[in-house]
């Protein structure tokens, strides 16, 4: 058997895991693994310039490939910078592995240098943490952080590690399990049979149903089967900002994404339906808008491998735990030797009805004419068609990212990466990094606004060390956008705080991080820079495009209204 | 509406701190805890008296189970069981008719004096959590409590069956 010592044992056993690429920074608690690192090789080590950013690009990556992410960082500030990107992954289901130094253990408590209770501050927003005291514990403390971190709903793991279990002069036997048991941890992933055969029945009675999606789908890789299954049933199809891209936009039988600037057609479609069928949702407050005037006709029907999200907030009348694609698949075999099968007809009422409220087409704008700010709709829609809408796209938040999720059909499950849960400001270029090294062949775009971008822009250092040539285009509206509408909308327009004053020059901050930086202020101008943009290849191009700081994302649900209760436009209501 | 929870936990460091920072976290309540390890060493059983309406009760009871070092929940006022909480309250009785009194409640409550400093008795009670009240109400108009001191409760369901199969 192999000796190793501590620090070796974690690169070797990320080695027998199969990882590739980790995400960190060093410091004096981890100065031994980033030894093991150099000495073992076999991993490629990503530096960045600020922890939280290893985070988000670890979930970028994670995101974008569905495998685990990994983090190493060091202890006391380098553990505490990590909090945002964790809390982000956790809200979002993002399968991490995160390895913080901590100091050594006899000055555990001590209040040393460089200190900090990692377990005890990331213990809310983590799904488990390991604090590994002996360093024979180190590779099945590792493999078991794996396995849950990817396993049932995913989420981030944290690792903490005191800097003396990891002592290189100290080797012991290392022995790498090839599987792990938790008598405590077995989640539900087949779904009850029953309880799936009378789903079924309740909606294909249904005379108005909507299939209604969430991130759910794509943790469980269960897009072909849901798109079979929506075929078959013949039913519409209304998605989270989670579930974009989970269902093929560009499919006749898809109304868009619902809730808070959910589309017209999405949100009538779910407050008049009379059977709702929830896959891998958890009915976020921005998915229902008021509770109690939520969808009152319909029966709901909910899968989801998280029994706690299963009636949190809206009441399932059939709840089913269980892992969204094995669950589909049951659908489908009983649906192909149900009786009473779906007849296709009984839903051309329904159908008539939704076509009828598409025709409000809720997305339209007024396009800009000359020597009028560029409309930020119509940048999405312009890098639409030049990507053909092939694009990887990783979203900050803010107006520019609900401009996206409505402007930008996503056909392909993992193409749009976004912070939708904690809404993370800074995730975007990050992410977009983390999403580039996975896929170095396709086209990686990361939207933001002026705000947000600024939350990390310092990772455009990191994009240069690793030759990562992503497309960022900046919304740049000189304000907080989504704060202003809501000042607009709610606050009399008083824009405390919003404006943005002294924003820098970002073409020339990008040309300065060693980039290529190209401005677009008139809207003559816009597809042509951006084409030219997209043309350059193998450099990042840092797009700054001065958009109509007055725009507003539509539609906006009235607060404390029903789904169907929407902003249309400024004047225009439901 | 209240229930009384039994948990069975990894006996792991951090298991206990992970359950109670749910319950704040999630702005549940904790009326009472007690935990202490099991037959089986590896394991910690809690219990836990919080309050709610049925749904709350249904999150809490889901939101533990989805710890990772929980394994197993049960709600022990959802069936049969027995329930007991033990308290030592410290009362000083001046006068030998509050002596007497305090001997006396401390004989009909089923209850021990297990010690005794000058004016001052420590009285231990064993009982349901309603069966304690009623001593302290008892003794409370000719003896002054000093201080006192509540386990929490802790139950058994009285089927045949225990938590952990």
């Amino acid at each position: 058997m192999v000796k190793l010592s501590g620090a070796e044992m974690v690169v070797q056993s990320l080695i027998d895991q199969g990882v590739k690429q980790i995400f960190g920074y060093p410091g004096g608690s981890v100065l031994d693994i980033y030894d093991a690192l150099h000495t073992l090789g076999g991993i490629e080590h990503i530096l960045v310039r600020h922890e939280q950013a290893a985070v988000h690009m670890a979930d970028g990556y994670a995101r974008s490939t569905g495998d685990v992410g990994v983090v190493l960082v060091t202890s006391g500030p380098g553990a505490t910078n990590t909090i945002t990107g964790i809390a982000t992954a956790y809200m979002d289901s993002v399968p991490l592995v995160i390895l913080s130094g901590q100091v050594a253990n006899n000055l555990i408590g001590n209040d040393a240098f460089q200190e900090c209770d990692m377990i005890g501050i990331t213990r809310p927003v983590v799904k488990h943490s390991f604090l590994v005291k002996n360093t024979q514990d180190i590779p099945q403390a590792i493999r078991k952080a794996f396995y849950i971190a990817a396993s049932g709903r995913p989420g981030p793991v944290v690792i903490d590690l005191p800097k003396d279990i990891l002592n290189p002069a100290l080797k012991y036997n290392y022995h790498y399990p090839n599987s792990i048991e938790l008598r405590s941890y077995n989640p539900t992933v087949e779904g009850h049979k029953g309880q799936i055969k009378r789903a079924l029945q309740v909606f294909l009675k249904a005379k108005k149903p909507v299939l209604y999606i969430g991130g759910g789908i794509i943790c469980a890789n269960a897009s072909d089967e849901l798109k079979a299954f929506a075929e078959k049933t013949n039913v519409p199809v209304a998605s989270s900002l989670m579930g974009l891209s989970a269902f093929p936009s560009t499919h006749k039988q898809f109304l868009g994404m619902l809730g808070m600037h959910g589309v017209y057609e999405a949100n009538m479609a779910m407050h008049n339906a009379d059977v709702i069928f929830a896959i891998g949702v958890r009915f976020d407050d921005r998915t229902t808008n008021n509770l109690a005037k939520y969808c009152p006709s319909a029966k709901i029907i909910q899968i989801d491998i998280d029994p706690t999200s299963i009636s949190k907030t809206v009441i399932a009348n059939i709840p089913i735990v269980g892992d969204a694609k094995h669950v589909l698949a049951t659908l489908l075999t009983q649906l192909n030797h149900e009786q009473e099968s779906r007849d296709l007809d009984a839903l051309v009422d329904w159908w008539k009805q939704i076509e009828h409220w598409r025709q409000r087409h809720c997305l339209a704008f007024t396009k800009q004419r000359e020597n009028e700010r560029i409309k930020p709709q119509e940048v999405i829609e312009v890098l639409y068609r030049l990507t053909s809408g092939n694009a990887l796209i990783a979203t900050d938040v803010g107006q520019h990212q609900m401009f996206t999720a409505l402007y930008y059909p996503f056909d392909k499950p993992r193409q749009f990466i976004t912070s939708g849960g904690l809404g993370t400001m800074g995730f975007g270029l990050p992410a977009a990094l983390g999403v580039k090294l996975a896929h170095p062949d396709q086209t990686v775009v990361c939207i933001t606004g002026d705000g947000s971008i600024q939350m990390n822009i310092q990772e455009l250092s990191t994009a240069l060390q690793y030759g990562l040539p992503i497309l960022i285009l900046n919304l740049n509206n000189r304000f907080l956008g989504m704060v202003k509408q809501w000042q607009d909308m709610i606050y009399s327009g008083r824009h405390s705080s919003s404006y943005m004053e002294s924003l820098p020059n970002f073409a020339q901050i990008a040309e300065a991080y060693g980039h290529v930086g190209i401005s677009i202020t008139k809207p003559e101008e816009l597809e042509s820079k951006l084409q030219q943009a997209l043309a350059i290849k193998n450099r990042l191009v840092f797009v700054d495009v001065m958009t109509d700081a007055t725009e507003h994302v539509y539609p906006m649900q009235v607060r404390g209204g029903s789904m169907s209760e929407m902003w249309l436009s400024k004047t225009e209501r439901t | 509406m209240n229930y009384i929870l039994s948990i069975l936990i990894e006996n792991e460091a951090g298991a206990l701190s992970r359950v109670v920072g749910l319950f704040s976290q999630r702005g549940f309540n904790i009326e009472s805890l007690t935990v202490a390890t099991t037959e089986d060493p590896t394991m910690s059983r809690l219990t836990i008296k919080t309050s709610g309406d049925a749904h709350v009760l249904e999150q809490i009871q889901k939101q533990l189970h989805k710890l990772i070092d929980v394994f197993r929940v049960t709600d022990l006022t959802d069936g049969p069981h027995v329930e007991r909480e033990i308290m030592l309250v410290k009362v000083a009785a001046k006068t030998a008719t509050a002596r007497d009194e305090v001997q006396r409640c401390a004989d009909i409550f089923r209850g021990a004096i297990i010690d005794v400093t000058g004016r001052h008795f420590i009285v231990q009670l064993v009982g349901t959590s309603a069966k304690l009240e009623s001593f302290l109400a008892a003794i409370r108009d000719t003896c002054v409590i000093i201080e006192l001191v509540r386990s929490g409760i802790i139950g058994l369901s009285r089927s045949d069956k225990a938590i952990k199969q």
